[in-house]
């Protein structure tokens, strides 16, 4: 599992500039130092209309400790590929290894949050039972239990209402939930579908804010899906974009913006309309069905 | 000011009821209609404490273990039901089957089989009343929030654990939907339960009134029973509203939104 050959034909899909940092698609890492690792995986869904290729084929590693974003057009499989990612669905083709360990099951060290925060939170449970049942689950000791339940909170700054439930909260608060179970199950691999898709513009700023300050302090590995361009870029160290369905990745970019980032200073830097602008070029060519395998079979 | 309204609503028509019935059966001349006097009086003498002891205590005892029964039997058989595809396409029939059968018809077979004590009484009772709580059971774990599934199976919330903090509290408001129209039922079957082979119960005794031509003191037998709904939806509302604070609360913010 060396690192494969850098695959010039998919680069040239890129019309106009090719910023630095563009990494091979479909590049992996040698063995050991992935912490989470997709090989070829494919998923078909078998239906009474026909077959469905919601994924193709992808292969892509992430170290330890980095932020990633998957982007891709609307319907590209993205939610498809996490649930096989999470375990909570099985590949057609492929596998996913975490940690070197084949997943089959959702494994102990992942954590996921999902879009949907008002159906992914128990509406029965009052917010600190929310982040509390998983640790409580595992049996873990109560002093233990409430120590990194009231780190979480605080972390997402939500430590004045854990007797509240969920529902009584706005979605923004919701979804910080959410991210408080997550921080407080202490994940290795923390894994976002589209997690603030149904939130408010400023709430998602302050989100966005709060996804890279969970990610430094923690030192967690994150992969984030999106549709959202700016959000890919402002999040991620690095952002794989993904092609229309039947997906493949289309490109694999190094975000080299600095490691402090800023929603006003950020975001109208030089460098970030550069990248957002590529990765804006590339979604319109997978949305109009540029195909990199296709390009790749005719070179 | 609030709560003196909200009391002036509830006890409103009882009360209006309750004036037009004694002006309207003062004026009665008709066996059948006993005036309210004597209808105070037959209440008075009929339900004295050693009867209740004897025929209205032991009923309503036989009832709520019926009840008790059939929401446990429900519950957990609707739960295995409601969690294996195969099982439910095994069952369906069946369920069907016996659900169409009325509980009334099968009390002489149980008076064989189990003979006439407490014992054949409840199972009428259970037989009847089983169905709304394990059908809705079974609805409830089926509707069961795709996501909400997910994220649990996600943290590694299974087997016991995922019973009782995610299935049970997620199929609660359709069980509860079950259990209140059970519980009319099992009214129902307590009283025609103990109108077959029986010395004792409210239902006998109502009967056995009916038979004497003791008609105040049948209309009184049919209050208490009406009482005993009363109290029983009395109880069950006051469980469900706290069973159920998260479910009306979040309804009522979805309304409010």
């Amino acid at each position: 599992m060396t690192t494969q050959e850098h695959n010039p034909v998919i680069n040239q899909g890129s019309t106009v500039d090719t910023p630095d940092g563009l990494l091979p698609v479909g590049h992996t890492l040698p063995e050991g130092e992935a912490l989470l690792s997709v090989r070829n995986l494919k998923k078909v869904y078998y239906t009474d209309g026909g077959d469905i290729e919601a994924v193709r084929n992808l292969t892509f590693d992430l170290p330890k400790g980095e932020l990633t974003c998957l982007v891709g057009p609307s319907g590209s499989g993205k939610t498809t590929l996490l649930k096989a990612i999470s375990g909570l669905l099985e590949p057609t083709a492929g596998e996913v290894k975490l940690a070197g360990k084949l997943v089959t099951d959702p494994p102990k060290s992942m954590a996921v949050v999902f879009q949907e925060y008002g159906r992914s939170l128990y509406p029965w449970m009052r917010v600190r039972e929310n982040v509390e049942l998983p640790l409580k689950v595992q049996r873990m000791d109560k002093a233990r239990r409430d120590q990194l339940v009231d780190e979480a909170l605080e972390a997402v700054g939500l430590d004045h209402v854990p007797r509240s439930y969920p529902w009584q909260l706005s979605g923004g608060m919701q979804q910080r939930v959410a991210i408080a179970r997550a921080v407080a199950y202490q994940p290795e691999v923390l894994l976002m579908d589209e997690p603030f898709a149904a939130v408010d513009a400023q709430t998602r700023a302050d989100l966005e804010d709060l996804v890279r300050s969970v990610w430094q302090k923690l030192g967690v590995t994150v992969l984030f899906v999106t549709h959202d361009i700016d959000e890919s870029v402002y999040l991620g160290e690095r952002v794989i974009i993904l092609s229309s369905s039947p997906t493949v990745i289309q490109q694999d970019i190094k975000i080299d913006l600095p490691t402090e980032r800023d929603q006003l200073t950020t975001r109208s830097s030089q460098r970030f309309s550069e990248l957002r602008h590529h990765v804006y070029e590339q979604i319109q060519l997978a949305k109009e069905g540029f195909r990199p395998d296709a390009a790749k079979a005719q070179a | 000011m609030r709560y003196l309204k909200n009391f002036v609503h509830i006890v409103g028509l009882p009360i209006i009821l309750i004036l037009a019935w004694v002006l309207w059966s003062s004026q009665s001349t008709s066996f059948f209609v006993p005036t309210w006097e004597q209808m105070g009086n037959a209440f008075a003498n009929t339900w004295t404490w050693p009867r209740l002891m004897s025929d209205v205590f032991p009923s309503v005892l036989r009832l709520i273990v019926g009840i008790i029964l059939s929401i446990v039997i429900g519950i957990v058989v609707g739960l295995l039901v409601g969690s294996f595809r195969w099982l439910r396409q095994l069952m369906e029939p069946t369920m069907e089957f016996f659900r169409a059968i009325p509980p009334t018809v099968l009390i002489p077979v149980f008076m064989l089989l189990i003979g006439i004590g407490d014992d054949m009484k409840i199972a009428v009772i259970i037989l009847g009343a089983v169905w709304p709580i394990l059908l809705n059971t079974i609805e409830g774990v089926r509707s069961m929030d795709e996501v909400l599934s997910d994220t649990s199976h996600t943290y590694r919330i299974d087997g016991f654990a995922r019973i009782r903090y995610l299935i049970l509290p997620s199929a609660m408001p359709q069980i509860m939907a079950g259990i209140r129209q059970s519980l009319s039922i099992a009214l129902i079957l307590m009283v025609i339960s103990e109108m077959f082979a029986s010395s004792a119960g409210l239902g006998y005794t109502i009967i056995q009134f009916q038979r004497s031509f003791a008609i105040p003191e049948m209309w009184s037998g049919i209050v208490v029973l009406g009482l005993i709904g009363v109290i029983m939806s009395f109880i069950f509302q006051l469980v469900e509203r706290n069973v159920l604070k998260w479910y009306h609360g979040q309804r009522e913010m979805e309304n409010a939104g």
